[in-house]
């Protein structure tokens, strides 16, 4: 069994305590060794997961948390964010994952949404099990080649 | 953890200047402000993002907002001088050949 240290936390699913996981996302990163550029991929992907579920506790009023966990692998980092809620429409929300086009009439254009697309386009495997609730797992690699910039599609099973 | 915003009307636009993170804790009071400029006929608004140093999807929701609201009310938006990592998720997105973006900094080439 390959070893690993685990950190959990969990906050209020409040926009407020977005920034808060961000900067333990960015603590645990550096810990592990992660580049500048890496550390900022992972502030943005677990903050877009973070903040799904937030709003989705928003709209449905309710005082739900998150739960955050890292599991500090030494090739790896996973991240694991819970909304211990209701469950959302996973096909809908896969509906309205991908990248903008130019052709797209303005009036069309997303305003949100797009939080899951980010997250599959910065990290390197990303899996989403909506059983019961919603988890979002998701991983990183230590090594020198990052994702590239134009690197948006990632495998989500292995 | 927290977004300035600083409004100055300079030689017939409004320039917004933002300093701190674009979050979903910070991107409603953006919003506000952003639209209440973008509203105004004619209206031309430049947002500076220089002293941004962290922006998610919630960042790109509200610019996407501002930027229906400018069709709306025949003004203009545009974004100046985005740090790297800022910039970088308006091109993953594609959202770079929809706004005006230019992340030049000021004076630079």
């Amino acid at each position: 069994m390959e070893s690993f240290d685990f950190i959990e936390i969990k906050v209020p699913a409040k926009p407020e305590y977005v920034g808060v996981i961000r900067l333990t996302s960015s603590g645990v990163a550096n810990r592990m060794g992660f580049s500048y550029e890496d550390i900022e991929d992972l502030k943005v992907a677990i903050s877009e997961a973070v903040t799904n579920t937030v709003n989705h506790a928003y709209e449905k009023d309710e005082d739900g948390e998150v739960t955050i966990g890292f599991g500090v692998y030494e090739n790896r980092l996973e991240v694991m964010v819970a909304d211990h809620g209701g469950s959302f429409n996973l096909d809908q929300v896969k509906r309205n994952i991908g990248p903008y086009e130019a052709a797209e009439p303005i009036e069309q254009l997303r305003e949100g949404g797009f939080g899951l697309f980010l997250i599959d386009a910065l990290m390197d495997k990303v899996e989403i099990n909506s059983d019961s609730g919603v988890i979002v797992l998701m991983t990183k690699y230590l090594h020198e080649n990052g994702v590239g910039l134009d690197d948006d599609q990632i495998s989500t099973t292995q | 953890m927290n977004l300035t915003v600083d409004v100055q009307e300079n030689e017939g636009k409004s320039v917004v200047l933002l300093a701190g993170e674009i979050d979903a804790y910070t991107a409603p009071k953006l919003k506000e402000a952003l639209l209440s400029l973008t509203e105004k006929e004619g209206n031309k608004v430049e947002v500076n993002l220089e002293q941004v140093n962290y922006m998610d999807s919630t960042g790109l929701g509200v610019f996407v907002s501002g930027l229906k609201s400018t069709k709306e009310n025949n003004s203009e938006l545009k974004l100046v001088q985005l740090q790297d990592r800022v910039y970088r998720l308006f091109e993953i997105t594609g959202l770079i050949d929809v706004i005006d973006v230019d992340k030049t900094v000021q004076g630079g080439y």
